[in-house]
Formats: C-alpha cells, structure tokens, sequence
C-alpha cells in the first residue's frame, strides 16, 4: 500500500468513527439535552395567555440584545411560587414516602421469594425465573387494571375477605393510599427479585455450610452470610423499585383517589389540566433534583458490583 | 442437596399467587357472558367477537404496532452504535456526556421525558403524530438497547475482532463478519425490549401524541378511567396470551442455542 492510499483509507476510516459517534450523540443531543434545556428553560419564565402559553420567548433574529432581554426576563419566580404554596412540597414529601415505604413492602415480599427461588431445586429454576419475568414482560397498564377488579368494593379481595369472616362489610381500598402502595408493589416487585436472585444464586453454599458446622444457627448463618453477601443486590432492588416509583403517574391516577398526592400526577395536571407550563417545568426539575442522589447511589451500587464481578 | 424447605415453599407459593391471581381474574372474567364485571354469567366469548368490531380500539393498535415497527429498528440501530462507541470508540471529546445520555434516559421519570419532548416539539413546529411519538420511543429505547448491547461487547474476547482484521478484513467488514454474529443475540433481545417499551408506553406517548394519533395504551387508560369493562378484559387476555407465548418460545430458543453451544463444544474437546 503506498502511502498515499494508505492516507486516504485513514481519512476513510476518521470519517467513517466520526459519523458513527455522531449519529447517535447528535440524536440523544437533540432528542434528549436540548428538551431538558428546554424544560430548565421554561421552568424560570413566566406564565402568559399566549401561544406558546409562557413568556418570554428567545428572538434570535433581534441578535444580542434580544438574547439579553430574554435573559433578564428569566427568574426563580416559579421555584419560590413551589416553595410557598404547600401542596407542591406535600405532593414531594408523600410521593418519598410512598416510594420508600413501597420500596420497603417490595423488599419484605420480593426476598424471600428470591431466597425460595435460589433454593429451589436446579431444574425448576429456570422455569421460576420465566414466572418472574413474565410479569416483566406483560403490559404495565393491564397489570395495574388487573388490580382494579380486585380492590373494588365488590371486588374478589372484599369478596374473600367476607367469606372467611374477617370483616363484615366490604372496605373501601380503590381509590386510597393503601391501593397505591398494593399497585406499586404488585408492578415492581419483580424489579426486586430479579437482582437478588441473581445475587444469591452466586452465594458460596460451603460458607454456610461452614457457619453451621462452626455452631452457628440456621437463622444466625443467614443474617450474618446470607444477607451481607446478597448486599449488593438489595441495594439495586430497592433503586431500581424507588426510582420509578417516586415519579410514578398511572398508579396513583387508576389506583388513588383524591387523597393521593404524588408528584407525576400533580406535574401532569399542572401541565394538561391548568396548561400552567412554567409551573410544570419547574416541577419537573425539582422532581429531577431529588432523583439525582438515589441515581448517584445506584450508580455507585452498580459500580462496585461490576468490579466484584471481574 | 438443595430441598425445598416448609418456608420456601410457601414464600414461592404465597409470592406466585400475589403475582398471578390478579391476571388469571382478568382471563376468566374475559370469559364472562354477564356484562357485570363481578357476577358469572356463563360462558361466552362474545365479548372477544365486540372487540373485534370496536373501530376505535382497531385503529388505535395499528398506529401502536407502527410506532412500534418503525420505533423499535431505529432504536436497536442506534442503540448497538450507542453501544459500539461506548465500548470500542476509544476516547473522543464529549465522552461523559455521551456515556451519561445513554444511562440517564433509563433512570427518567417517564412523566419529565415526556413534558420535555413535548416542550421541544412545539418550539420547533414539529406537528404532534405519529411521526412525533416513534422520535420519542426511538430515543429512549435506543439507550435500553445500548445498555444490552454494550454488556455483550464487554464480555466478548476481541482478539477475534483483530484477528480479523490482521488477516485483511476492514474495520466494517470485521464488524459485519465477525462482531455481528456475536453479538447478534443481544441485538435481537434489545430489539425485543425496545418493542416491548414502545407497545406498552402510556406517559410519554399520551404527551407527545397529537389528537390524530391514539395509541392503544393511550385508548386503553381513557377507557379505564370509566371503569372494569368485559372488552379491556377480552383485549387483556388476547395481550398477557401474546407476551406468554412470546417469552416462552424465546426461553425454549436460548435453551436449544445454550444446549447446541454446549454439545459442539463438547465435541471440539473430543476432536482436539
């Protein structure tokens, strides 16, 4: 190969890197920063009966000085406007605490059925795994439909209920809290079992082994080995069902009734039912602001579990 | 050596009936002839029959498998060259920025990528569709696909890739012949994922989709909104039967393939 091809292939292949990094980071700029921006943007302008219903609006064709007005005009108005008015803060507040509180049902659920499942015999494991993942696979919004039918007054849940004797009239449980927390758990606990089956399918069975033969119990052998080595995989359980959950907006809309605040619904009424965009933005950002230590964590989690692999 | 003892068994049982009742309920129900969602009326499947001369619901799971079509490819293509520039692109400027729009998608409120798209396609003009709602589902299923590509990448043993490529191949030619095929499984259970997002997105489709385009999800909520009805019912079964054949043959599929792998392994042993 001379060298002057040789200079041509090169330039070939540069060009050829180039476009194969540019495709797909000009699509997620344009599809997924400059929307955020946009947003962020939106978030610090004023609401206007106007179309687009906020101002101001960038003039590019009035050049520097327009760039600069527009600037001016941006301020916290709508933040503070969040921080006083208590339904926002309530709405941030209830929504950590139905995720949290989920996250931590999901858990109490989601272990020991990851346990039984790493304990099963080995030739039903696969066939357990498929049940876990099928639920993963199936439409979301029929799942939680699925648990309108159950939940409702005369629903099969007040109907057993009843039959075994438990109450004597039918709950009111549709349209609550208590339906939220049942429709999140119900969804994400799959999210839960997976990782921690996965990590304790990985778990040394001679360590425990070990444990007993060194006079530990059963039940001492399993907090003190069990449960610190599959650590890692409850912590990616739990993210992985806090992190949806926070800004979570079919649950509480199909589920919940009017007690129910959480910040995905109140974001998506701001938005669609008052058309007050700035507030929306301004939502979504906080909303944003607030996920970013959980996905730090996670992605710390996630980290330190890849380096334990290799 | 492994047994199932009393606890497990019954965690298993209790966590697979909390898990399965709700929807095996919505399966029979379908079955219901009384239109009353909670007194059986004797079998029927005439409520299948209604759904399939519901227009609305008709026209509402073409545009869905559409977007889903159209959707899914171009998120599995430029998911695997997310992934390939992520894995083999070496360092080039804007490196983090690009790992960390890859992974941020995956983590976003579905509610805050949907204000955004929306936000960013009325202040370009762009009319709201179809065409808006597979732009939407491209961009964040393209970064589940990279995320499933790009953990095959890691693990492949690229001395083949080079082998290839000392033996005269092009860099497109080595990755046509030699790291495509590998990664070919990974390629396809993305596609697999990005489908399965795209039909199944309610939040980020009813933002971004205009009053032209209803999607099947979209058309779903607003009926579910009015309450439990045979139809979403019958429409319900026809989707968890779908997705259950679907998984099933894929797990048979990897079975057979992990089950061919391990017997030509076996007689490569024999053989060398």
């Amino acid at each position: 190969m001379d060298r002057h091809r040789r200079h041509r292939v090169g330039k070939l292949m540069n060009l050829r890197r180039f476009s194969l990094i540019a495709v797909p980071y000009v699509w997620l700029l344009g599809l997924f920063l400059v929307p955020f921006l946009i947003v962020f943007k939106i978030s610090l302008s004023d609401i206007a009966l106007s179309i687009p219903p906020y101002t101001p609006t960038l003039e590019l064709s009035e050049g520097w000085a327009g760039f600069r007005d527009f600037l001016s005009q941006l301020d916290f108005e709508n933040f503070e406007f969040l921080a006083t008015d208590d339904l926002y803060w309530k709405s941030y507040l209830s929504s950590v605490q139905i995720a949290l509180i989920s996250t931590l049902i999901c858990l109490a659920i989601g272990f020991p059925i990851a346990y039984g499942m790493a304990n099963a015999p080995r030739e039903w494991q696969p066939t357990l795994m498929l049940l876990v993942i099928l639920p993963f696979w199936t439409s979301f919004l029929i799942r939680v439909y699925s648990l309108i039918g159950i939940l409702s007054q005369e629903g099969m849940l007040n109907q057993f209920l009843m039959w075994i004797g438990l109450i004597n009239a039918p709950l009111t449980i549709l349209n609550t809290n208590i339906a939220v927390y049942i429709g999140i758990v119900y969804t994400y606990v799959p999210f839960m079992i997976l990782p921690i089956y996965a990590t304790l399918t990985k778990l040394d069975g001679s360590l425990l082994e070990a444990a007993e033969d060194l006079g530990c119990s059963r039940t001492e052998a399993f907090w003190r080995i069990t449960v610190p080595l599959s650590k890692a995989g409850i912590i990616a359980g739990c993210f992985l069902v806090f992190i949806p959950a926070l800004g979570e907006f079919v649950i509480p809309s199909l589920l919940g009734g009017s007690e129910t605040l959480m910040i995905g619904k109140v974001l998506y009424e701001e938005f669609f039912a008052n058309r007050d965009w700035p507030v929306a933005g301004a939502v979504a950002v906080i909303l944003l602001l607030i996920l970013i230590i959980p996905i730090v964590l996670y992605q710390r989690n996630e980290q330190k579990m890849m380096d334990a692999d290799t | 050596m492994r047994r199932l003892t009393w606890f497990n068994a019954t965690s298993l049982t209790l966590g697979f009936a909390f898990l399965y009742i709700p929807m095996i309920v919505v399966i029979i129900y379908s079955f219901n002839e009384s239109r009353l969602v909670t007194v059986w009326g004797g079998f029927s499947i005439k409520w299948y029959g209604e759904l399939l001369q519901n227009e609305a619901f008709l026209d509402a799971a073409w545009v869905t498998f559409k977007v889903g079509f159209f959707s899914s490819i171009i998120a599995t293509i430029l998911g695997t060259m997310g992934a390939y520039v992520l894995v083999r692109g070496g360092r080039f400027y804007g490196r983090t920025l690009f790992s960390g729009m890859i992974y941020a998608p995956l983590v976003m409120p579905e509610v805050i990528t949907g204000l955004s798209l929306l936000l960013l396609f009325i202040s370009i003009g762009l009319d709201r569709g179809l065409f808006t709602i597979v732009l939407a589902h491209a961009t964040f299923s393209m970064c589940y696909v990279s995320v499933v590509v790009s953990s095959r990448l890691v693990s492949f043993d690229r001395s083949v890739e080079e082998a290839a490529l000392d033996l005269g191949c092009t860099p497109f030619e080595a990755f046509r012949l030699v790291t495509l095929p590998i990664i070919a499984p990974a390629v396809i259970s993305g596609w697999l994922l990005a489908l399965t997002l795209s039909l199944d997105d309610l939040v980020i489709a009813s933002f971004v989709a205009g009053p032209s385009a209803t999607t099947l999800p979209i058309k779903v909520f607003s009926s579910i909104r009015l309450g439990v009805s045979p139809e979403i019912n019958a429409l319900s079964t026809i989707l968890i039967g779908l997705v259950t054949i679907g998984t099933i043959a894929a797990s048979l599929t990897t079975k057979r393939a992990v089950m061919r792998r391990r017997r030509e392994e076996q007689m490569a042993e024999q053989a060398g």
